[in-house]
């Protein structure tokens, strides 16, 4: 296959797999094959983009020309191959995790599920492998509406409420603020290509773009700056596999990803840090990370406390790509990834958790050690990784953001990293280590193990073993990305 | 031969066929012959769109009389395309009216149904050919007098004074629109377009011309319901019969904005209408009004025809806003979303028309859990809603797009802003119905209901996919429009 086929068909594949999950509505066995089939193949055509990718090829194809100059294309750079193979991987995982949570759970409307986590896929892949902002505002919507059913997929009244909420907030930033943004752009540069050292330097004045980066941060809602952060922990209402890849992961991504992309290739680090507002949205990111760290040590329900978690770990990926220094984006890039395995595990081990014992909230946990042991192991390691001390994987993202601080001359920001990773500690850890050295209610049958279903506890394994292997073995995610930061 | 007289035709075709109509007597006849020459009336615009995008703008002497002494038919490619708009949804329009028709009409009144529907079509079609301001006057008038006959045939008796509130308030503007035209005749002597635009500078200066100014565009602001001149329109297509608000809908309201360019831009010349009169900043404040007002009403309505109906008012206002700017990009982005309106309009009010005939209903309360027995119809209202919303790869992305970028290129950001905002309250009225129709449970109305029939369905999934393809790929209507405004700004210069 030549490139350009392969780029097109990793966009493609997931929306063609709608039409097997749904001729095989009546046959559930099959109708997971054909997704985890999919996945599998989404994976490999993935794994050989980032090949070209490594060897300095941008594949790059265009599909159709929708108004004169902007045109519906994509392209594999390094980024967005990492980031295609970040959602394709854990799709495949979340794909085995789901047949044992949606059967364990006994749920309804599968088939609606499953297509519509396909559908998610193919506008997360588009998104990731977007040629230009034009087509990468396409799928960024495509990938609201597309996960809307999901969200409310209970179809209840808390549900529909949660999708109003979603819905609003996301389309709503979205329209008002990056759609005015990017039009804008476009009437003041005539292009909307990414080209590296960005598009806006020596065309628009530093105010200007100043304000262009402002209505960009806030209009890209799925990055959950505070105050648009609302639409993450009402989204929480859909079933765990759905919160687990798709708001720990696919989502959310989508929303820092695109972000870090505007600095690299729309606005350039060197003309990011010259504008002056960029400065003082440093400062709503950092407040986002310590405000929503401080609000999920309030929550009771585990998810919603994993949803504030992940608020302020966007922060960081956010406040990397702000501070316009190649460690900056370095580290934004691979917290992307480790920060994606570390939630994505918490969010299986609470799936889990639900699915083998029917509790939701953390002041129910304690003792749970004993019946869910591998469960409350692989927490306490996902645990370890978003807090970020080695030897797992969350250490390496902090270390460059770290760095990063220290190269923009950002004492201060050094200071909140290092504050929100001592909160994380705090909202975090106490779970594990509750289920593990408090004994709970005593019941006779609490010793017994009664783990989720296998598909479930071998997919939360997987991740969490993930996470170990990140540290060890960064130095590919490392190389990838330095062809991002430094210019080839 | 037959391409010489298409501009002729193109009228002449459904004037001749609607008193055939009564003739025949038998609905089903008249139904055939109606379908016939709706589908003909497209094969011409074709013809004539394809001749005009080669050729340039199309001249046509009526009866072999010379322009001035003669009336002339003039086609540029503004005119195609919106003989376009309008023919094709008279051509999808047909196989839709044949069931709801039956449904919603007593038998003995079908036949002349189709009669009237033929005289509409015709006027329509004849207001946007013609290059005489006195027989636009007058397909002017035949289109409205049929409209009204054709809403007063609604099923509840509400239509029938929502047809008198049109009567007499269409009849206002059709006398404004008369007074103006006998107030520039008085003063240059000619009815005829080409030659008012070249008499006109020398007189423009008088008292008369701009009262003949001020005249006209009041009238044709009623014609087009521009804000608040649009008080007989949301129980017009609310109580008309289903098909009657789709083809009003996607076509009446257009072809008065479409009137509204002649006049300002090939009659009174964009100098005297936008520097001198300051027109452009009246339209630009109605129509901001028209965009946010109308769009918060709509989203209280229980009616969904005339939540409908509230929205097409709204839609209104993003035409009249882009012709406001008086660039070639402003006019270019309001004919881009005349044309994609027409289409959205079209197919959301089919799916209406769908929902009444098998639910006898239009009301939000009535169609709770609809999904379930509907699944097509209301998949057809979603999708299209999306559109009105502006949702990528939709027509209703790319018509936004063009209008916030003429904003911006115009310097007038807070409009772009604007448009935006009310793009999204047509989120929360489009997502009322949707969570009405998918997520309530539905009431005990068990196997009774079915889904539309395939007559009507595939009318409405036809718009529907024009309305993605055009929204995937927009060169037709952009380039279409593009040219259109630069003839028509061009004109003026002259």
């Amino acid at each position: 296959m030549s490139p350009e086929i392969t780029l097109l068909a990793a966009v493609a594949l997931p929306f063609v797999a709608l039409l097997p999950v749904l001729a095989l509505r009546r046959h559930p066995n099959l109708r997971e094959s054909a997704t985890l089939v999919t996945a599998l193949c989404l994976l490999l055509l993935v794994l050989s983009l980032l090949n070209q990718v490594q060897q300095g090829g941008r594949p790059a194809a265009r599909v159709v020309e929708t108004l004169p100059g902007l045109s519906i294309a994509f392209e594999a750079e390094p980024l967005g191959v990492l980031f295609a193979l970040l959602a394709s991987f854990l799709w495949l995982v979340t794909a085995v995790y789901s047949i044992g949570y949606m059967r364990g759970h006994g749920e309804a409307h599968q088939t609606r599920f499953y297509a519509c986590f396909a559908a998610a896929l193919g506008s997360t892949m588009g998104v990731a492998l977007a040629g230009n902002l034009f087509t990468l505002f396409i799928f960024y919507e495509l990938l609201t509406l597309t996960t809307y059913p999901l969200v409310t997929h209970n179809g209840d009244a808390v549900a529909r409420h949660a999708g109003r909420v979603y819905l609003g907030l996301l389309l709503g930033s979205s329209v008002a603020f990056f759609l005015l943004a990017l039009i804008a752009t476009w009437s003041l540069t005539g292009t909307l290509a990414f080209r590296h050292g960005g598009i806006l330097a020596g065309l628009v004045a530093p105010g200007t773009a100043g304000i262009l980066l402002a209505l960009y941060l806030f209009g890209i809602g799925k990055a959950a700056l505070m105050p648009l952060h609302r639409w993450l922990p009402a989204a929480m209402v859909a079933p765990t596999p759905v919160s687990a890849l798709l708001h720990a992961v696919a989502v959310v991504k989508a929303g820092v990803f695109t972000v870090l992309k505007l600095a690299v290739y729309i606005f350039g680090l060197d003309y990011l840090a010259a504008i002056p507002l960029t400065q003082w949205l440093t400062y709503v990111a950092a407040a986002t990370l310590l405000l929503a760290s401080l609000i999920a040590l309030r929550q009771d329900n585990l998810k919603l406390r994993l949803a504030y978690s992940t608020i302020g770990q966007l922060s960081y990926i956010v406040l990397g790509a702000l501070l316009a220094t190649p460690a900056g984006v370095l580290g934004g890039g691979l917290h992307m990834v480790m920060h994606a395995f570390g939630k994505i595990t918490l969010f299986f081990c609470a799936g889990a958790i639900l699915v083998a014992s029917g509790k939701t909230r953390v002041s129910e946990m304690r003792g749970l050690g004993r019946r869910m042991p591998f469960t409350m192991a692989a927490f306490l390691i996902a645990s370890l990784s978003i807090i970020g001390i080695p030897p797992l994987g969350g250490f390496w993202s902090k270390w460059f953001l770290g760095l990063a601080t220290l190269d923009a001359d950002r004492l201060a920001m050094l200071a909140v990293i290092l504050t929100s990773s001592l909160l994380s500690v705090a909202y975090l850890l106490p779970i594990p280590l509750r289920a593990f050295f408090t004994d709970g209610k005593p019941q006779p049958q609490a010793a017994r193990v009664q783990e989720a279903p296998l598909a479930c506890v071998a997919a939360l394994l997987l991740t969490a073993l993930g996470c170990l292997l990140l540290f060890l073995l960064p130095e590919p995610l490392y190389r990838l990305l330095q062809l991002l930061a430094v210019p080839e | 031969m037959l391409i010489l007289h298409a501009p002729a035709l193109q009228v002449a075709l459904p004037l001749a066929a609607a008193p055939l109509c009564v003739l025949l007597r038998s609905p089903r006849l008249a139904w055939v012959l109606a379908t016939l020459v709706s589908w003909s009336a497209l094969g011409i615009a074709l013809l004539l769109a394809e001749q005009v995008m080669q050729s340039g703008p199309l001249s046509y002497a009526l009866g072999d009389w010379a322009a001035p002494l003669g009336i002339e038919y003039r086609i540029d490619t503004a005119g195609a395309l919106m003989l376009l708009v309008i023919t094709s949804i008279g051509a999808l329009v047909m196989p839709f009216a044949y069931r709801s028709v039956q449904h919603e009409l007593r038998e003995d009144s079908i036949a002349l149904f189709y009669t009237c529907y033929l005289l509409c079509l015709t006027g329509l079609l004849g207001i946007v050919v013609t290059g005489d301001t006195f027989n636009l006057f007058v397909f002017l008038e035949i289109s409205s007098l049929s409209s009204y006959v054709l809403i007063s045939q609604g099923c509840s008796r509400r239509a029938l004074t929502a047809a008198y509130q049109y009567l007499v308030m269409g009849t206002i503007g059709a006398t404004f629109i008369l007074i103006g035209v006998g107030l520039l005749y008085m003063m240059t002597g000619t009815l005829n377009m080409a030659d008012l635009a070249q008499r006109l500078p020398a007189v423009s200066e008088t008292r008369t011309i701009r009262v003949a100014f001020a005249f006209v565009t009041v009238g044709v602001s009623l014609k087009l319901a521009l804000f608040p001149l649009h008080l007989w329109l949301p129980n017009a297509y609310a109580f008309a019969p289903s098909v009657v608000s789709v083809f009003i809908a996607a076509t009446a309201t257009k072809v008065g904005v479409y009137v509204l360019l002649r006049l300002f831009f090939t009659v009174f010349g964009a100098q005297f209408s936008f520097t001198a009169m300051h027109v452009g900043d009246i339209l630009m404040a109605l129509a901001a009004a028209a965009m946010l007002i109308a769009s918060l009403v709509a989203v209280f309505q229980q009616n969904i025809k005339r939540m409908l109906a509230y929205s097409s008012l709204a839609q209104v206002g993003y035409i009249v806003l882009g012709i406001s700017l008086a660039t070639a990009a402003g006019v270019a982005a309001g004919m881009i979303h005349l044309f994609n309106h027409a289409l959205m309009k079209g197919a959301l009010f089919m799916a209406m028309g769908s929902i009444f005939l098998r639910l006898g209903s239009v009301d939000i309360r009535d169609m709770q859990g609809l999904a379930r027995h509907m699944p097509f119809t209301v998949a057809a209202f979603v999708v299209g809603g999306l559109c009105l919303v502006g949702v990528p790869l939709s027509t209703g992305f790319v018509s936004k797009w063009y209008l916030v970028e003429a904003a911006l290129g115009a310097g007038h950001w807070p409009l772009a802003v604007l448009v935006l905002a009310s793009s999204l309250i047509a989120l929360v009225y489009i997502w009322r119905v949707v969570e009405a129709t998918c997520f309530q449970p539905a009431p005990a109305r068990a196997g009774s209901l079915k889904e539309a029939p395939a007559s009507m369905l595939v009318p409405t999934w036809v718009l529907i996919a024009a309305n993605l393809y055009f929204g995937i790929d927009a060169s037709l209507p952009s380039s279409m429009a593009r040219q259109g405004a630069e003839t028509l700004l061009g004109f003026a210069a002259r």
